[in-house]
């Protein structure tokens, strides 16, 4: 499998905070990557980082063999990387209608576009049923919804994901993952993604990253780690045997 | 009756177009914007200069003005105000009043300083309906400004950068997230604002016949009022802020009379924010984004001041600079002295409190009304004139500021704005001819009127001040103001009830500011209500922002600064508010959290 996005040894500070050590991470094509780790552990700093909201101090993100480690957020939308923020994050007195052109801001293929927001009718039919509505007032699986055909209306070949599941109802959780699952088995798009729940990341994900403080401590496939030990200590749980 | 509407209909018609751009910007920049408030003045002068002076059709000269504005604007948001605002809201609200002295001064120094008559290019009273006079001239402006908002509207309900406008000012991180010039879309933002600035300022050349470059500040701190009564960032809240404004406005000084004008103004203001704190079509900023309250705290550490500075500055201001300065020097020095006791008592409410309080110039007032007044008709001595003087700024103004203490955000700082304003009004109704002939401070008999004497008057007052303000730092208290400065939701989890607290910091800023109040009063022996303006507020605040906002001594600095070093400048009066504005614009460029902040 080629790397759709590799991140080589990158060094993020905040002022004199350092909040990425050295990270190297890989998404393949049509991958579901998971980005596991405490508070602060520098999981959104890496989703940012890969969108192009921080500066890179050393290292290089290459996507779709590019390299676009200064490359703006614009340029990196239009290359292929969406984004479903932390928190949906919808444009809240915009009509759902609106919020999906917003999605497609970078292209200016107006066929094209007419027929993406068919397709995103048709693929979440709630959305077709409020498009004149302001997003606003949706329900949060409705909002979720909707930051997910956002992102597809720019027709990426990845999309960043920054704990989609946040807030949700347990019920809502499900939907939502399967919905990631749905998105990369027919569209092909990968995902990489934040989320706090280890076991629920891990069984979606064929490969997942550990963050502590900053630094990836853990990565391997999703079987490899929801059998290591320290993952079932921090994260699953389960007390390790004395 | 029907006269007064139209003619509030046209002054709304100037706040609309003023205040719209105002919400435009501090949309998408969350920053507001007070350059704009020079567009109107820079319009006037530049469709004069057109019409009066080049002989140019006003069909030519208004898209000239316009497009010339507009550019101008282009150029302020690249060069100054966006790369403050990427990093901190109030630096760049604060660069921005800087670039509007100098856009006021360098159209002064082009155009002239005095009034020109506009001509007349459309018939103003042509029509007579009953008893309505109005003319072309007016419909005209109520016709283009009616085009101009339906455009506006279409714009942004359905051109691309319009949508991108939209989302950029509902979420602007999520805007970039979608791959939205968010920069682009502050520089269009920018340049519709000041064109409509532009094309407010040519109205109000239509309507009121003379234009001046300075007749932006008045017009546009009532547009400002409009957009906040609209509420910051809502464009329909503008139009609608815009002429409910004008319209009361116009009744009220039917009613009332022209001197009634900002009282009206600033009532209508703070009654909203009351009743509705995010204006009327805004909504309740939310608490986490007040980029206007402790943007400055916890931002970078004070430098640390070796021990034997203290002496030294105080031999060096006591007793060195009293034994060979000239009197001019001490004049000066009276003046930096005066403005550093306020700025340091000042400390406690922007610093502290994190209120950016825009209205000092209010309690400065009332000190210096009270010591007066209580010295001339009461025979108080000057010392006793001078804690009266502060006692009763600090109980006048804790009176008047006591609705204000719910709002928040950006609101409150325009609350305290229309305060200072409205202050200075109510003063100018009462007694608006000025004071003459205050008495000069007495010691037993000798009159103490010298330069040296005055000086070393503030000086004590200046060291009691800070030694005042630093015991409150330390203590209990100013603790518990710094932790509602810092925040405000935390500290009232805990228990601590902040806006009890945040006037309690006011009222001892304004206590300092009547003391200051009281000095200049008994300094100049003179005192009339247009000394008391809006620039003396921001004065202040610059002052303490220059020094470090929370730095009780950092004011000492910025007052040396900004009060010392611009009256170096006095041999080119034009150039001195130029020079202050770049001196503003470079300090908060580079030191942000103030010279005597160390950058975090």
């Amino acid at each position: 499998m080629t790397d759709l996005l590799a991140l080589d040894d990158v060094n993020v500070y905040y002022g004199p905070f350092h909040a990425l050590r050295g990270n190297t991470l890989t998404v393949g094509e049509g991958e579901i990557v998971s980005l596991l780790g405490g508070n602060a552990s520098g999981k959104s700093t890496t989703m940012k980082t890969i969108l192009g909201l921080i500066k890179v101090k050393s290292g290089t993100v290459h996507f779709a063999g590019e390299d676009v480690t200064h490359a703006s957020t614009r340029h990196r939308v239009k290359a292929g990387i969406a984004s479903v923020p932390e928190a949906r994050r919808v444009f809240p007195q915009m009509t759902v209608d609106e919020n999906l052109m917003a999605g497609a801001y970078t292209r200016s293929d107006r066929a094209g576009i007419a027929e993406d927001l068919e397709r995103m009718r048709d693929r979440f039919p709630r959305l077709a049923e409020r498009r004149r509505q302001e997003a606003g007032t949706l329900s949060g699986g409705e909002q979720q919804m909707l930051a997910f055909a956002r992102a597809l209306m720019s027709r990426p070949k990845l999309i960043c994901m920054d704990e989609p599941t946040m807030g949700l109802a347990p019920k809502l959780v499900d939907q939502v993952l399967d919905e990631i699952v749905r998105i990369n088995k027919e569209l092909g798009v990968a995902v990489l993604f934040v989320e706090q729940q280890a076991e629920l990341a891990l069984s979606i994900a064929s490969r997942g990253y550990v963050l502590a403080t900053g630094e990836i401590v853990l990565k391997g496939t999703s079987n490899e780690l929801l059998h290591n030990p320290q993952i079932q200590e921090a994260y699953l749980g389960k007390a390790t045997q004395a | 009756m029907l006269n007064t509407l139209i003619d509030g209909l046209l002054r709304g018609n100037v706040y609309a177009l003023g205040a719209v751009g105002i919400s435009l910007v501090f949309g998408v920049m969350n920053v507001v914007n007070f350059a704009q408030f020079s567009f109107f003045g820079l319009g006037a002068m530049l469709a004069w200069f057109f019409v009066a002076q080049e002989g140019l059709p006003f069909w030519l000269a208004l898209p000239l003005v316009l497009v010339i504005c507009g550019a101008l604007g282009l150029v302020i948001n690249i060069s100054v105000v966006r790369p403050l605002a990427k990093f901190l809201p109030l630096a760049a609200m604060l660069s921005t009043y800087a670039v509007s002295q100098i856009l006021d001064n360098v159209s002064q120094i082009s155009f002239g300083a005095q009034f020109r008559v506009f001509p007349q290019v459309l018939p103003t009273s042509n029509f007579h309906i009953g008893n309505m006079r109005f003319g072309t001239s007016d419909v005209v402006m109520l016709s283009i400004t009616a085009v101009v908002m339906v455009v506006m509207s279409l714009f942004l309900k359905y051109g691309k950068i319009g949508k991108a406008i939209r989302a950029t000012a509902q979420d602007q991180e999520a805007a970039l997230q979608m791959g939205i010039p968010v920069g682009l879309v502050q520089h269009v933002s920018f340049v519709i604002a000041s064109s409509l600035g532009g094309l407010a300022g040519v109205f109000i050349a239509l309507y009121i016949g003379v234009a001046n470059p300075t007749s932006g500040l008045d017009i546009g701190l009532t547009a400002f009022v409009a957009a906040t009564l609209g509420g910051l960032g809502s464009l329909v809240g503008g139009v609608i802020g815009g002429f409910v404004l004008g319209i009361l406005e116009a009744f009220g000084i039917y009613f009332f009379g022209d001197t009634s004008r900002e009282i009206i103004v600033f009532v209508i203001l703070i009654v909203v924010l009351i009743v509705r704190p995010g204006g009327l079509m805004g909504k309740v900023p939310l608490i986490s984004t007040e980029p206007l309250t402790g943007t400055f705290l916890g931002k970078g550490r004070p430098l640390r001041m070796p021990r034997w500075v203290w002496p030294a500055a105080f031999v060096v201001g006591g007793v060195v600079i009293p034994l060979v300065a000239s009197d001019y020097v001490l004049t000066t020095g009276t003046q930096v002295l005066i403005y550093a006791i306020i700025a340091a008592g000042f400390t406690v409410t922007a610093g502290q409190s994190g209120v950016l309080a825009l209205g000092q110039a209010g309690p400065i007032a009332i000190g210096a009304y009270t010591s007066a007044l209580v010295t001339m008709n009461l025979h108080f001595s000057f010392w006793a004139a001078l804690p009266v003087a502060g006692l009763s700024a600090a109980i006048i103004a804790s009176v008047l500021a006591s609705p204000i203490w719910g709002v928040k955000g950006h609101y409150i700082s325009i609350a305290t704005l229309g305060l200072g304003v409205a202050i200075v009004a109510i003063i100018q109704l009462l007694e608006p001819q000025g004071i003459y002939n205050i008495p000069v401070p007495q010691w037993f008999g000798t009159v103490l009127s010298t330069p040296i004497a005055y000086y070393l008057i503030d000086f004590g007052v200046l060291v009691i001040t800070l030694l005042v303000m630093w015991r409150i730092r330390r203590s209990h208290l100013g603790r518990v103001i710094s932790a509602v400065g810092s925040d405000e939701v935390a500290a009232l989890a805990s228990g601590v009830r902040g806006r009890n607290y945040k006037a309690l910091a006011f009222a001892i800023s304004a206590f300092f500011a009547g003391v200051g109040g009281s000095l200049l009063a008994h300094q100049y022996t003179y005192i009339d209500p247009t000394m008391f303006t809006m620039l003396m507020s921001l004065l202040v605040v610059t002052i303490v922002i220059m020094g470090g906002v929370s730095l009780p001594y950092g004011a000492v600095v910025g007052s040396i600064i900004l009060i010392g070093a611009m009256e170096l400048l006095r041999f080119t009066p034009e150039l001195r508010i130029i020079a202050y504005g770049l001196v503003l614009i470079l300090v908060v460029r580079f030191r942000p959290g103030g010279i005597l902040v160390r950058n975090s």
